[in-house]
């Protein structure tokens, strides 16, 4: 049986770290492009999918 | 020979003709593999010969015989159960699924399949008994006939009518038209979707459409049917390709998004137009003089 978190954050990608505050893997980038590639590894790797919270917070939660 | 015998093969061979008329294979595909065909037409053939003993043994005032009736009953339910089973079993490796409700309707049509079996060799049988053999070979396709026509359902296109949406982004929101579907971050995956997806807007006819559509089930039969028919790019682990149907709470029209193999509009209007309404799902409030009612 496969078991996964569902519905819930479960990373943030963003160059703004004074943006993003709580108990879940928080990664910091430079620039827009790396946040962009980043979120996709990350949501390649997660088989979830990223959200952009429009204020250059990126999520990654699992549907 | 017994002098039923002869009526007792007739309505058997209309039985198993029924089952064979009602196992289509279309693109629904299913049973698509040789033994379910085995399986339903062996079930096929016990419907067939009960149906037929049916009569012959009232008319021998054998009435124990036809308590082996309620017997079948049980064991087509059965039927359901077993298509229930199957059908949710093979749903986690399904990439758009087609719903609990849907698999329902699949169950419940296979079931309702055998009593129909049942009811074409009553008829042949009973109208051989009191005729004859011709005339019953001849009620027993024309109840085939009937049965095929009587038990076809509704389609969308019966309760809606779908058109072109405009697929666009506001800010990070995908929307068809006025309609929200999701929220994506990633920009190659706006991008290709914009260039390559597809929005729809389904707007039911009446009140009674709108609370059918209104139903998670049947929109899940509407994605997985329009994924059968035209592919969807969807993979796993890729969820911004996931084909989705939103409401306009306001109005209750639906938007439909799609990533599809091939960019072809039409195809994809016809897919949604060619999914049965389930049983499930079907609501109708303006039977009732509430709805009628608030409706106006």
């Amino acid at each position: 049986m496969e078991i996964a978190i569902k519905e819930q954050i479960l990373a943030v990608v963003t160059e703004y770290p004074e943006k993003v505050q709580g108990n879940f893997g928080i990664f910091i980038t430079k620039n827009d492009q790396e946040t962009q590639h980043l979120a996709l590894l990350l949501s390649r790797i997660l088989k979830a999918m990223v959200h952009d919270l429009e204020n250059g917070v990126y999520i990654i939660v699992k549907h | 020979m017994d002098k039923y015998s002869q009526i007792i093969l007739l309505g058997i061979a209309t039985g198993i003709a029924a089952r064979i008329f009602m196992l289509r294979n279309d693109y629904r595909s299913y049973p698509s593999y040789p033994h379910g065909y085995v399986t339903h037409i062996s079930l096929g053939i016990i419907a067939a010969a009960l149906g037929s003993i049916a009569i012959p043994a009232l008319l021998e005032k054998e009435f124990t015989a036809v308590t082996f009736l309620v017997l079948a009953a049980q064991q087509f339910r059965d039927i359901r159960n077993m298509e229930r089973e199957t059908l949710s079993k093979l749903e986690n490796y399904n990439m758009v699924p087609r719903g609990f409700d849907y698999i329902e309707g699949i169950a419940k049509t296979f079931e309702a399949r055998n009593y129909l079996v049942i009811l074409v060799s009553l008829v042949s049988t009973g109208t051989a008994v009191l005729f004859n053999i011709w005339i019953g070979i001849f009620a027993g396709i024309f109840t085939i006939f009937i049965s095929g026509f009587l038990m076809r359902g509704d389609f969308v296109k019966d309760i809606a009518i779908v058109k072109i949406g405009k697929l666009h982004f506001e800010k990070s929101l995908l929307m068809v038209d006025n309609i929200v579907i999701m929220n994506i971050g990633l920009e190659d995956s706006k991008k290709k979707i914009l260039s390559e997806g597809i929005g729809l807007i389904i707007h039911p006819k009446n009140d009674n459409a709108r609370a059918t559509l209104n139903n998670l089930g049947q929109r899940q039969a509407i994605l997985h049917d329009v994924s059968v028919l035209v592919g969807s790019k969807l993979e796993t682990g890729e969820p911004d390709w996931t084909p989705l149907m939103r409401k306009d709470i306001d109005t209750g029209k639906l938007a439909l998004y799609i990533l599809p193999n091939e960019k072809d509009v039409e195809c994809v209007i016809q897919a949604v137009y060619q999914t049965p309404i389930l049983e499930s799902a079907v609501q109708k409030p303006l039977e009732s003089k509430i709805g009628r009612k608030a409706a106006d």
